[in-house]
Parts: structure tokens; C-alpha cells; sequence
């Protein structure tokens, strides 16, 4: 990724990083696929409705604080921000910082704006963000239609950012160009890496980069053990974290999906070395990422002292949960990447793995190769998945595995997904928040939320017997998993 | 009014893929980016008293997600091929396409690419929601027209008397929709009318939109959305309509409105006022039994009313509320972006009842606008206040101690199942919330005219019953 920063976009994924969205057999064979590059399935002729890449830059890009969003889109892109705001207030709450809303506006594009062209109505939407929040920067939010009519969206940046002494940074995120929505992560990085990020004055040797998405504070006692602070990125930062980001003595990340491309670009361009370990889920991929964040802060001789006092102090209720938790069977829908350090989290808990889907995948990855890529990590703390398949959300293939695996339980991580599990009766954790499962507490605090949540069974029966599902009785007995 | 806009009161046209949804066995499809139908689900339901996904709604829309050939080579093979597998996929009795900005500004022919399709097992039509064409409002209008417009390109009508097709609130975007609807059919039937409901959980489906010819009248209970579909019927199909602005909410309009729908169909007097009487008598009881709090706290119950609503539900509970609350009109921020007809309809609406409704009506869409000028008003006025508003009106209620009721969307502070704020019910519904806030000490004092803590605690004990 030589000068990733000197062109106005990032590259999308599906090129990029070869992302695929659909494939079924064991997660073995989708890793050799992956190592050979080889696309492993044709697409979907039937496809219910996915996401795309503006909800993901906007999870990089709505919440810091001070900043004002402007969305250059009619209306519909914009429908988040009540939820959103919900998300930034409780967010802010649990990491035990001032809360506050989250500042943004829609210019609103209308027909005559996709004839004539939206710019003014943009220059207008950035100068009432300006003077309606008096904000630190601004983030533009391209859409499908200004993409479209092709608005210069950059031009309009550089020249309100002289104007009103403030960045404006344009985020290229339309929805139809990439078919992984996790481009949008992508995108709302390249914007804060070109027009944000500051080449760096010093090293803060103690601090350590955390790519986090709105999550609670787990980072600051993790890395307290081996003297060392977190950083937390993007969500919930401020203007001045983002410029000095690059500061820092290394950069890691709660998801590889989320955050190998900031990595990589601020250890290429920026000089910040990237922690090359999984994240911290599970025992074996914390200590190995203790291990690699001492390294790279010359921590190495307090580290393995931390990891054998952590292992002692977890052991006893680590056995306790075993012992009640034994025997399920947990189905996980998540990632790419997140769902396997879901994997190798459930797995220290003595949780049978019995099928895993994940909402993309990347076939390459930023900045590793692939025998280090989270899929092959997985499988190498966790074993094999005989029933591994690749699709974005689709319930209505989804539905099928779990017919067949009968899981006791699901660990979903995207919105109105779990919603699919209960209505055949299965129990989910919504995996909403994910820094509350990292580290070794993150894998007791997950095994008592799976002890709690297997009460939901009862009302969840309830809710299947009265629930009919719209998918026909030919679709149901086909042997194919999708068309 | 605004056009650039920062807290949301609606989506965009496509938003309408809930109203299919409302409709029992209608299956959306999408022919739009891969985000869109996410985009007003997270609006429309989950911002919307958390109602779900349903039956067919949510993930499982059917969607092309369109994506970068679909934009340069256009979508409508796509669209054809995706029509082709939902009939084998998803159960349905109509499916509805709808497009959005990227098919709309390539120029997919939605409308032809459903024609060639649509066959007696799988009817299909197809409209043009293009994001940038204008709100869900608008959007809601564009799919019941297209519907009646391409489902019953051939019906001839067969008028059965006593039937009677009701076009009113729009499915999700009024987060009572589902209470809402069962109300209003509850009373129509009441005066011995056949009902097609159309949207919602007590409506037959699909059937009732075939059916839509046969009536021998329509009724349109809002200033301005659906009245171009009842307009279609009359063209198409000669069947009347009225027209009651007046979304009727408590006795008097609701009565009022009963009245209107007998006189308009000749029904027998007699029955009607039977029905009538029956459904006051009941109501004036609840309402006198409220009589006990209205009188012991009389200096504290809030009496200046705004409104945050769209044209239908504001202009109906701004009726209600001064004509048997006897509040005082403070303002009525209209969120719909009505056309300039419907303006004129609701205010004269709200002068018939009450001359102080001079020039409280104000067309603004964005939230954060309103909230500003709510604050303003009530810092002037130093009076307990109603407001009638969203979950991005939550800390201004609270910061200025008053009473808020959560009508429209965004509301993701309430879970919503079967209630409603329209007819009989509805006004009884909204009395109980209203005045419970007295009571939601947590959140509304009762330090009004400046009664310190201590005789607010004094003040307590005369609500739980203690002579003092």
C-alpha cells in the first residue's frame, strides 16, 4: 500500500483485499482458498437486503467528540442518527467520559440537485454545521446519489477548510461502489489519515493505539499491568487524539476488519509499528498479544509474570463456568474477522463451536499474510468448523444452517440479526459491545452472560410457536444453501 | 422552513417499503445500494417504538443491492433476475418494487420490469422511490397510488354497499399506526360498515386491496396524504371519497366524524346513534372519573400545548386538546412538508375551534429548530407545558420540567405494541398519559410557581390522601 494516502480514495476491498461474500463448506478449505486467492463460490441471484459502506464510515466518523457530521445524501442516509445518538450518549457514559450528542446534518438532496448538482446545497450544510456547532472538524458523508452525479465533494472540502480555518475531510463511502460494507471503515480512516493525522513530533512510548468501535474502558487495567495507556480510536476521540495518533508506540485493534488498514497506513507512512497478534480474545491470543505489545515497548521482561498471575487469577471461576457451560453448542454470526476471535474466545470456555458464519471475508489482509490471518489463528486454537459459511446477513440461508446444527446459542454481532435465532427459539448475545470480551475478564464476563442468557429460552419458545416465516416450503426443502 | 435539516423527523421516499409491510402478505422488493432498506428500518421500526421486523420486514427484504455495474450497465436484469427467485423464495400475495437514487438516476424502468413480470400467482408492481424525490410521506402517497394504479389496471367495480376503503395514518412512520388503525376500523364497524383497513394487523391483506373498486366509499382521514389515491378511485373506479381532514381523536371529532361517514352513506340514523351513544357514554364515565385529578390539581396541570407532529396526528390531537382539554395553543411545528393546500385546510381546522390557533402553525421539518423555539416560548410563558414531540425533544422536557409525550418519530425511548392516541380510545389513551405525568415526579416537579421542595413534599402527602 505505497503512498495510500496521496490518492483522494482507498482502494475498495473487493479489489483490494479480494473480499467474497458467499461460500459453505469447512473453515479449512475457505483459509486454502484464501491463500490460493481463488473466489470459492459464484454470487447470489437471490439476495435480501445487506448494508454498505456509509453505516460503517459513519461508525468511524460520527462520534468524535467536538466534530460535526454532514451527510450529502437525501434524506433515507441519514435515518440512523436517532439510533445513532443513542449509541454516542451510552457509549460516552460507559467509558465514564462527558456524553454528548452526536452533531450532524443532511443536506438533504433533492431531484433537482441530481440535475443541476448538489454543491451549494453542501457548502450551505457545511457552513450551518460550522456555525450551528462551532465544531473542532468536519466530515463530509458522501452517498449514492452525489456519487453518482458526481458532486466534487473534495473540492468543496479544501475550499470551506481555508475558509473556515478547520479540516473538512470528505469521506467517500457510497454505497454502491463496494460490495463489503466494511470498506466503509476504509474510507472514513483514508479521510482522517490524509487530512487529519500529523506527521509525528515524538513517541509516547507508554500509549498504545486502540482501533475500538463505540466501546467501555477494558483497555486502561489490561495495559496498567505492563505500565502502558490505551489510545482509544476512533469513537469517542477528539480532534487532537486523531492529529496525534501518530505519536504513539504502537497501533492494535479490537477487530482486524475494523482496523488493519489504519494500522498498516500509520506504520508504513506514519512510523507506528502495528502489533502483529490476534486481538485479545480468548487466553492463548491475549498472552500472545501482551507478549507482542511488550516487545514492541520493551516490556518483555514484566510480561510473562502479568500472563502467569492473569492465568492463575482467572482459573478458578474459568473452571467453574466450564463446568456449567459444558455440553453447549454455540452457532457465531459475525466478522469477518470478529467472529473468529469469537471463536477463540468461546472455545476457552469449553463451548462446542457448531457453525460459523461470517459477513464477508477478506481474502488478503492489510499489512499480514495469510498464514496470519484470523481465520487460520482460529482454527489453529480452536480447531476446524465443518459448517463455515460466508454471507452478508441473508437470513434466508442463515436459517438453514441452524436448522440443521441446532444451536443452544448464538453470539451475533449486527443489528437485526438476532432476531432470526429467536424466532426458531435460540437464545443470542447480541455482541453489540465488544470490548467488554476482551482480555482474560472479557472471557469470564462472556461465560456468565451465556449462563444468563440461556433463561431467554422460555419466552424465546413462546415467540417461535407463534412465529410463521415468509420463506417457502419449496426454499426450505432445497438442498442448496442459496441461490 | 428549512431544507437542510439536522435532527430527522422522517426518511426518504423509500422509507414506503414499510407501508408495504403493513400491508398482510405484500413482500417488499428493493432495487436500490445495499444500504437503503437497512436505512429505514432503523428509522421506521427500530426508531419507531422498537416494532420489528416482523413477518417479512427487516433482514429479510428481498434487495438488489445494487452495487458499481448495476450503476454504469443499468439494473433492471438484476431486478428481473432477483423478481424471478424472490417467487421462489419468499411467500407473498403481492410483491412491491420499489427503486431507489441509484436506480432512479440511471433510469431503471422499475414500472416495466414488474409489468413483464407480474402473472395472476405472483401480481408485482413497481414504483419509483427514488431517495431525492422527496420524504416517506410522499413515498407512502407513491406506493398505495402505484398499487391501486398497476393492481387494478383492469378491476371493474362491483360497488357492495356498506363497504367503505379507509386511506389515513402511514404504517410505522406513526409509531401508534398498529392501535391506530384497529381503532378506527373498531368504530367504522361499529356504525354496521364493512371496512377495508388496508394496512396493519386487522386487515385481511392483499384481498382488501382487490377489493378496493367495490366500495361505495372512501374515506381519507388526514390533510393531505392518501387524498391523490381516494382522487385515483374516483377517476378510475367513480366511487366517492370524503375527505376529514380531521384525524379524529377523542369524543367530540370522533362523534363528529361518525356523524359525517352515516350522513354520506345515508345510514340509518337511528343504529348510528345507538352506536354513538353507546361509545359516550362509556367515554364521558372515564372522563369524569379523571375528574378527581383535574379538580385536586388543578394549579399544576400542565395547559400550554405545542405540538411536534405531522399534519394528520397534530392537527387532530390540537383539536382535542383545545376543544375538551381546553389547553392553550402554543404552537403546532407541522414536520410532513405538506403542499400549501393541506396548510390552509389544518389551520382553518384549528380556528374553527379556537381563534388563538391564529398563526401557531409553523412548517418546519428539522427538529432541532423547533426544540429551539419550544425553549424560547416556554421561557417566556414560566407555565406548565404539553409537549407533544419525539425522543429529540426528551432533554428540553426535561430541562424545562414539563410534560412529554412521546407521538412521533424518532422514539426509542418506548416499546410500542397495540396502543393508540386516535378516536374513542385514543383520546382516553392520551388523558391517562398526560396527566400521569403529574405525577412522574422523577422527571416533572410540581415547583411551578416557585412552591419550594418543602411544600412540594407537603403537596406529596395531599396526593397520597392526607388532609392538611
Amino acid at each position: 500500500m505505497a503512498n495510500a494516502t496521496g490518492v483522494a480514495e482507498v482502494e475498495i476491498r473487493d479489489t483490494r483485499l479480494k473480499s467474497i461474500m458467499a461460500f459453505h463448506g469447512k473453515a479449512s478449505e475457505l483459509q486454502e482458498f484464501s491463500r490460493q486467492l481463488k473466489k470459492p463460490a459464484a454470487d447470489r441471484c437471490f439476495t435480501q437486503c445487506s448494508d454498505c459502506a456509509q453505516m460503517c464510515a459513519g461508525t468511524v466518523t460520527n462520534h468524535v467528540r467536538g466534530s460535526a457530521v454532514v451527510y450529502h445524501s437525501p434524506m433515507g442516509c441519514f435515518a440512523n442518527t436517532p439510533v445513532q445518538n443513542e449509541a454516542t450518549y451510552n457509549a460516552a457514559l460507559a467509558r465514564g467520559l462527558e456524553p454528548f450528542d452526536v452533531r450532524s446534518v443532511c443536506s438533504n438532496i433533492s431531484e433537482k440537485d441530481t440535475i443541476y448538482g448538489g454543491l451549494k446545497k453542501l457548502r450551505d450544510a457545511v457552513k450551518l454545521a460550522y456555525d450551528r456547532f462551532v465544531p473542532t472538524c468536519i466530515f463530509i458523508q458522501s452517498s449514492c446519489a452525489a456519487g453518482i452525479v458526481g458532486d466534487d465533494i473534495e473540492s468543496v472540502a479544501d475550499e470551506m477548510a481555508e475558509e473556515l480555518g478547520i479540516p473538512i475531510v470528505p469521506v467517500f463511502c457510497e454505497g454502491f461502489k463496494s460490495k463489503a460494507w466494511s470498506t466503509g471503515f476504509d474510507a472514513g480512516y483514508h479521510g482522517i489519515l490524509r487530512k487529519i493525522a500529523q506527521k509525528p513530533e515524538k513517541r509516547q512510548k507508554d500509549l498504545v493505539n486502540i482501533f475500538n468501535f463505540l466501546g467501555t474502558d477494558t483497555f486502561t487495567p489490561m495495559l496498567a499491568k505492563i505500565g502502558l495507556r490505551p489510545n482509544y480510536l476512533v469513537p469517542l476521540a477528539d480532534l487532537e487524539t486523531l492529529r496525534t495518533m501518530t505519536e504513539a508506540a504502537c497501533s492494535t485493534e479490537v477487530c482486524e476488519t475494523l482496523g488493519t488498514y489504519i494500522t498498516t497506513v500509520l506504520e508504513e507512512e506514519f512510523g507506528v509499528p502495528k502489533v502483529h497478534a490476534p486481538s485479545p480474545y480468548g487466553i492463548k491470543w491475549t498472552d500472545e498479544w501482551y507478549r507482542e505489545i511488550a516487545r514492541l515497548t520493551g516490556k518483555t521482561d514484566i510480561v510473562e509474570k502479568v500472563i502467569e498471575e492473569e492465568h492463575k487469577r482467572i482459573q478458578p471461576e474459568l473452571d467453574e463456568l466450564k463446568k456449567e457451560l459444558a455440553g453447549l453448542k454455540v452457532y457465531i454470526y459475525a466478522g469477518d474477522s470478529y467472529a473468529h476471535n469469537l471463536g477463540s474466545l468461546v472455545h476457552d470456555l469449553g463451548v462446542e463451536i457448531v457453525g460459523m458464519t461470517t459477513l464477508h471475508h477478506d481474502m488478503k489482509i492489510d499489512g499480514e499474510d495469510a498464514q496470519h490471518s484470523t481465520l487460520q489463528e482460529m482454527i489453529d486454537v480452536a480447531g476446524d468448523i465443518e459448517e463455515f459459511t460466508v454471507c452478508n446477513k441473508q437470513p434466508y440461508e442463515v436459517i438453514k444452517h441452524l436448522k440443521k446444527v441446532k444451536p443452544d446459542f448464538m453470539i451475533v454481532r449486527h443489528m437485526n440479526m438476532t432476531i432470526l435465532a429467536a424466532k426458531l427459539g435460540i437464545p443470542s448475545i447480541f455482541e453489540g459491545e465488544i470490548n467488554v470480551s476482551a482480555g482474560y475478564d472479557g472471557l469470564l464476563l462472556t461465560g456468565r452472560r451465556i449462563k444468563d442468557l440461556i433463561k431467554a429460552k422460555k419466552i424465546l419458545a413462546t415467540l417461535a410457536e407463534y412465529n410463521e416465516f415468509p420463506y417457502t416450503d419449496w426454499w426450505l426443502d432445497q438442498e442448496e444453501n442459496y441461490i | 422552513m428549512s431544507t437542510i435539516i439536522q435532527e430527522a423527523k422522517f426518511t426518504c421516499a423509500l422509507g414506503a417499503q414499510q407501508s408495504v409491510l403493513g400491508i398482510p402478505g405484500a413482500v417488499p422488493v428493493i432495487h436500490a445500494g445495499p444500504g437503503c432498506s437497512q436505512r429505514q428500518f432503523s428509522y421506521l421500526s427500530v426508531g419507531s417504538g422498537y416494532q420489528g421486523e416482523g413477518y417479512t420486514g427487516g433482514g429479510q427484504i428481498p434487495c438488489t443491492n445494487s452495487s458499481q455495474s448495476e450503476v454504469v450497465f443499468g439494473g433492471e436484469k438484476k431486478l428481473a433476475k432477483l423478481l424471478d427467485a424472490t417467487y421462489k423464495v419468499m411467500k407473498g400475495d403481492l410483491y412491491v418494487v420499489l427503486s431507489g437514487c441509484t436506480a432512479g438516476i440511471v433510469g431503471d424502468d422499475v414500472k416495466q420490469v414488474t409489468y413483464d413480470h407480474s402473472t395472476k400467482e405472483h401480481p408485482t408492481v413497481g414504483v419509483d422511490t427514488s431517495g431525492f424525490r422527496g420524504n416517506n410521506y410522499k413515498g407512502h402517497n407513491i406506493v398505495i397510488e402505484g398499487i391501486i394504479d398497476q393492481l387494478l389496471e383492469e378491476a371493474q367495480p362491483n360497488v357492495r354497499k356498506g363497504l367503505v376503503n379507509v386511506f389515513s395514518v402511514v404504517p410505522f412512520q406513526d409509531p401508534y399506526w398498529r392501535g391506530d388503525l384497529e381503532e378506527i376500523k373498531r368504530i367504522l364497524e361499529g356504525l354496521g360498515l364493512e371496512v377495508n383497513i388496508l394496512f396493519g394487523y386487522g386487515s385481511k391483506g392483499v384481498s382488501e386491496w382487490y377489493d378496493i373498486p367495490n366500495a361505495e366509499l372512501n374515506i381519507v382521514l388526514s390533510p393531505w396524504v392518501g387524498l391523490g389515491a381516494a382522487k385515483l378511485c374516483e377517476r378510475r373506479f367513480g366511487t366517492p371519497y370524503l375527505h376529514n381532514p380531521v384525524l379524529p381523536v377523542g369524543l367530540k371529532d370522533t362523534s363528529a366524524f361518525l356523524r359525517k361517514v352515516a350522513e354520506t352513506l345515508s345510514l340509518d340514523r337511528e343504529k348510528t346513534e345507538d352506536f354513538i351513544k353507546s361509545e359516550e357514554r362509556r367515554y364521558k364515565q372515564y372522563f369524569v372519573s379523571m375528574g378527581d385529578v383535574l379538580s385536586d390539581y388543578a394549579p399544576y396541570l400542565p395547559y400550554d400545548l405545542y405540538l411536534i407532529d405531522d399534519s394528520a396526528y397534530g392537527l387532530g390531537t390540537a383539536r382535542f386538546c383545545t376543544n375538551e382539554l381546553g389547553m392553550i395553543p402554543q404552537a403546532f411545528f407541522d414536520i410532513d412538508v405538506p403542499p400549501a393546500t393541506a396548510k390552509e385546510l389544518i389551520q382553518a381546522s384549528l380556528e374553527e375551534i379556537d381563534e388563538a390557533w391564529k398563526d401557531k402553525l409553523i412548517d418546519e421539518p428539522d427538529n432541532a429548530i423547533i426544540r429551539k423555539a419550544v425553549e424560547q416560548r416556554i421561557a417566556i410563558r414560566q407555565t406548565k407545558s404539553l409537549i407533544f414531540g419525539s425522543s429529540w425533544d426528551k432533554d428540553l422536557a426535561e430541562r424545562t420540567d414539563n410534560i412529554l409525550i412521546f407521538h412521533s418519530a424518532p422514539i426509542t425511548d418506548n416499546v410500542i405494541l397495540n396502543k393508540t392516541y386516535v378516536g374513542y380510545n385514543g383520546g382516553l389513551n392520551l388523558m391517562q398519559d398526560i396527566y400521569s405525568g403529574v405525577f412522574n415526579r422523577k422527571k416533572v416537579s410540581n415547583l411551578t410557581h416557585g412552591e419550594t421542595e418543602r411544600e412540594r413534599n407537603t403537596y406529596g402527602t395531599a396526593k397520597t390522601g392526607g388532609s392538611n
